[in-house]
C-alpha cells in the first residue's frame, strides 16, 4: 500500500468526531488541513506526538490550518483518550468500516489492523501538497508539517 | 533530524565550551520521563566530567503538564541571577512537589533575590525565551520530552544511562 502524494485530490470523508457530531474533508474548503493518521489512542509515542501538536495550536492558526487526527479508535476511545490529555483538536474514529478511510489515502496496515503514522497537508482547494509515512515506532514530530503549511501558495508565514 | 539552533550565548551550559561532545536536552519540568533522565544525565556527566558540554533547553508540553511553563520561566529567572543549574536541579529533584509554592521555596533556599524573582516571574519576563527554545526544538525534530541530541543529531537510542552515555563517548575520540 502507498500512501497517497503531494498533487493527488485527497478523498473526501465523513467521519465521527463525537457521539453526536461528524465532521466531513469537505466542510474545511478554503483552509489548508493537516490529516493525522496515527494507530491507536492511548500507545506512549501517539500520546507524545499528539500532545506536541495540541502546544503548536497558534503556529497552526498562524496558517489558519485545521488539524484532524484519525484512528481506527471508536468515538468513545476518542472522547475518554481526548478527555484525558485536553486535546484541542478533533480525534476521528475510521472504525466502520474499519480503516476505511487510512485504506483511501494508502496508509492503513491490513496485518495489523491499524493505520500507519502518517501526516498529509492538504492546501485550501482539498490537493495533497506534502505526505510523510513515519517508521510506526518513531513519532514524526512537526517540523515537516510546519514547512508543509508554509510552503503553501498564499502562505503568510 | 539535525538542531536548527546551535549552541549560543542564549542557552544554559555545563562544561567547557570546547568539550569533545555537546549534549543537548530538550526537556519539560513536570513530564515523568524528563524527571527519570535526570539523575542519569547527572551521572554521564559525573563520568564523563570535562569531556562533556551539557546544554539544556526548554520543551513544556503545558496542556498536559500545567506547571511546566512556569517552572521554565521560574529556571530561566534564576538563571538570571547566576542559579539557572541550581534552580533546574531542585526543580527536577523536588518534581512530585512541582508548582508556584515550590518554586517561591527554593529561590528562597538558593538564596536568590526574591522580590525580583517573583517580579520575574509574574510579568512574564522570560516567557518568549522559553517560546523560543520550545519553537527551535519543533523545526529541529523534537517529538516529545525528553529529546536529546548528540553534537547536533537527533538521539533516538534508547533512553538509559549505558546507552546515552555509550553514544556520547564514540563521538570523543
Amino acid at each position: 500500500m502507498t500512501a497517497l502524494v503531494s498533487g493527488t485530490i485527497a478523498p473526501n470523508f465523513s467521519l465521527q468526531a463525537a457521539p453526536d457530531k461528524r465532521l466531513s474533508l469537505a466542510e474545511f474548503r478554503g483552509r489548508p488541513v493537516v490529516l493525522v493518521f496515527y494507530p491507536a489512542d492511548w500507545s506512549p509515542v501517539c500520546g507524545d506526538q499528539l500532545g506536541l501538536y495540541n502546544e503548536l495550536r497558534e503556529e497552526f492558526a498562524k496558517s489558519n490550518a485545521v488539524l484532524l487526527a484519525l484512528s481506527v479508535d471508536g468515538v468513545w476511545c476518542h472522547a475518554a483518550f481526548a478527555k484525558d490529555r485536553h486535546y484541542h483538536f478533533s480525534l476521528l474514529a475510521d472504525f466502520e468500516p474499519k480503516g476505511e478511510v487510512a485504506r483511501r489515502f494508502g496508509v492503513y496496515r491490513e496485518t495489523d489492523g491499524f493505520a500507519e503514522r502518517a501526516l498529509f497537508v492538504l492546501d485550501k482547494e482539498g490537493v495533497i501538497r506534502w505526505s510523510y509515512v513515519s517508521p510506526i515506532g518513531v513519532n514524526p514530530g512537526a517540523d515537516g508539517i510546519l514547512s508543509a503549511l508554509e510552503a503553501l501558495p498564499g502562505s503568510a508565514a | 533530524m539535525s538542531l536548527v539552533v546551535p549552541v549560543g550565548k542564549d542557552d544554559h551550559v555545563k562544561g567547557p565550551e570546547d568539550a569533545p561532545v555537546t549534549l543537548v536536552e530538550y526537556g519539560d519540568y513536570q513530564c515523568p520521563g524528563c524527571g527519570a533522565a535526570y539523575p542519569m544525565v547527572k551521572a554521564i556527566q559525573k563520568h564523563l566530567g570535562a569531556k562533556l558540554r551539557f546544554v539544556f533547553r526548554n520543551m513544556p508540553l503545558n496542556e498536559i503538564h500545567p506547571n511546566a511553563e512556569m517552572a521554565a520561566e521560574a529556571a530561566e529567572a534564576a538563571g538570571a541571577q547566576g542559579k539557572f543549574w541550581e534552580m533546574h536541579d531542585a526543580l527536577y529533584e523536588h518534581q512530585d512537589q512541582l508548582g508556584p509554592d515550590l518554586a517561591s521555596a527554593l529561590a528562597k533556599r538558593l538564596h536568590l533575590d526574591v522580590p525580583r524573582f517573583e517580579e520575574d516571574l509574574g510579568s512574564r519576563r522570560f516567557r518568549d525565551h522559553v517560546k523560543r527554545d520550545f519553537m527551535g526544538g519543533v523545526r529541529s525534530g523534537v517529538n516529545g520530552t525528553p529529546t536529546f541530541f548528540i553534537d547536533g543529531s537527533r538521539y533516538d537510542g534508547m533512553l538509559d544511562e549505558q546507552s546515552l552515555e555509550g553514544a556520547l563517548r564514540q563521538r570523543i575520540a
